[in-house]
């Protein structure tokens, strides 16, 4: 029966869990992308900080389901379009992430940016050689929390029709069906360990000047 | 009907589906909740604040548990109780206990980090006035502890008030109503009245929990902005600015 189940609907749990690992990816990516710069700015200019880091968690407040029904309304998208929970997901990582950004630059040793000014270095070339490779301990501590929570808020849009991993629950749900709805949980926990694991090992390969032994 | 028509419309906001109500019914199942939450885990946070034991799997357990979707949880949890609970508490329980483990871990590593993060010397100095063990845990560490405890419990109730919209899921009242029924109905008004409202609150509560911070912790705890490490250009560095520029 169970066996039955999975592998009968095997075509389409797939293009679930792709379109679940495509709608986390994307936006974790382009969080990314927005908070390096917002850190930055806060990191650099200590009056904007409170406000830049402030506002950014303020975001986060805004509950997952209000946001996905909120966005197509200002983007002016269909209810059911990808499109406002990549925005949605987006946001919530920016907001995790601009302060991570500004505290992981916050944390590179004074003396290291005094040597980097000292060899010659520009601003730019510190910050890009110097400056972010030390922060990324910081920065990829806090990707592994912002892409493990898209993992499991990107299931709520299941309530509002969009097809992912949450699909499934809401499928067994309706049929009061357990395997359904256990398949789509193993899911999503094994994407969430996948994904966390696959940022602790870029990081390892980004900083090869750490050693490897010293674990949190 | 546009969004403000809905809002404007008298019939939106009385009787037992309208919005004071929905509101109500909203705040009820997350006080439960965050009250069950409060109670199991400020003590566990003490215990383990206080003696050091179960940290790393506390810890543990709090990264499992966000990497779980509420809503499996939700389904799960109902389609294993329905057999065995009788009435229409088949549908208040799964959602208590789902908002209780999405509030708990907050609570509890707020507690006992806020213990252990209490200042040691203040801990010293109360022992050398002759404080009791329970005497320093209840007029120093707790008190220290209070900031990190807060901000638990802030980030618990913010994701207790979010996602008790699932109620609404499974055929319980809420603010979820509106956007679930809404959403079944095609009346996308009704959707984003009930989104605004659910968001509205939650910065309500944000904002209220900050001014509740500045009021209750002692001011002699009170962080302000983190004093910013000032950097002091040596002459060193200065002259090296000054040949680059």
């Amino acid at each position: 029966m169970t066996v039955d189940w999975i592998w009968s609907n095997l075509p389409r749990i797939t293009e679930l869990t792709l379109n679940h690992i495509g709608l986390t990816v994307i936006p974790t990516i382009l969080g990314l992308i927005v908070a390096l710069p917002l850190g930055w700015w806060a990191h650099r200019s200590r009056r904007s900080y409170p406000a830049i880091v402030g506002a950014a968690s303020l975001l986060y407040t805004v509950p997952s389901l209000a946001l996905f029904v909120i966005l197509p309304q200002i983007l002016g998208t269909r209810i059911l379009d990808p499109i406002n929970v990549v925005v949605a997901l987006t946001v919530y990582t920016i907001s995790l992430l601009v302060r991570v950004v500004a505290d992981g630059l916050n944390s590179v040793p004074h003396e290291t940016v005094q040597a980097a000014d000292a060899m010659g270095y520009r601003a730019w070339q510190r910050l890009v050689l110097v400056e972010l490779p030390n922060a990324i301990p910081v920065i990829a501590a806090g990707l592994r929390i912002a892409v493990v929570s898209n993992v499991s808020i990107l299931t709520m849009a299941a309530l509002l029709g969009i097809p992912q991993l949450g699909t499934l629950f809401t499928q067994g749900f309706q049929l009061r069906l357990y395997v359904p709805l256990v398949t789509g949980i193993l899911l999503c926990v094994a994407l969430a360990i996948a994904f966390d694991s696959l940022i602790v090992w870029l990081g390892r390969l980004l900083t090869p000047w750490r050693q490897k032994t010293v674990t949190a | 009907m546009s969004l403000l028509e809905w809002f404007l419309d008298p019939a939106h906001w009385s009787g037992a589906d309208g919005i004071p109500m929905q509101i109500g019914v909203h705040l009820f199942y997350s006080a439960v909740a965050l009250a069950l939450s409060l109670l199991f885990a400020v003590p566990l946070g003490i215990y383990i604040g206080f003696t050091g034991k179960g940290e790393g799997i506390v810890a543990g357990i709090a990264n499992a548990l966000r990497a779980l979707p509420t809503l499996g949880l939700l389904v799960l949890l109902f389609l294993l109780l329905s057999p065995v609970v009788p009435g229409q508490l088949v549908y208040g329980i799964p959602t208590v206990i789902v908002l209780v483990l999405l509030a708990v871990p907050p609570i509890l590593t707020g507690t006992y980090a806020g213990i252990q993060a209490a200042d040691t010397e203040a801990v010293n100095a109360a022992r050398g006035m002759g404080y009791s063990q329970v005497q320093i845990l209840w007029f120093v560490q707790l008190p220290c502890a209070l900031p990190l405890l807060l901000s638990g419990v802030r980030s618990s109730t913010l994701q207790i008030v979010s996602t008790a919209t699932v109620a609404a899921y499974l055929g319980l009242q809420g603010l979820g109503r509106f956007i679930l029924d809404g959403r079944a109905q095609g009346d996308f008004s009704q959707m984003a009245a009930g989104a605004i409202l659910l968001a509205a609150l939650a910065l309500i509560l944000e904002l209220a929990f900050i001014a509740v911070g500045r009021l209750i912790v002692s001011p002699g705890l009170q962080r302000t902005t983190r004093a910013p490490r000032k950097i002091v250009p040596t002459t060193a560095t200065a002259a090296i600015r000054l040949t680059a520029s």
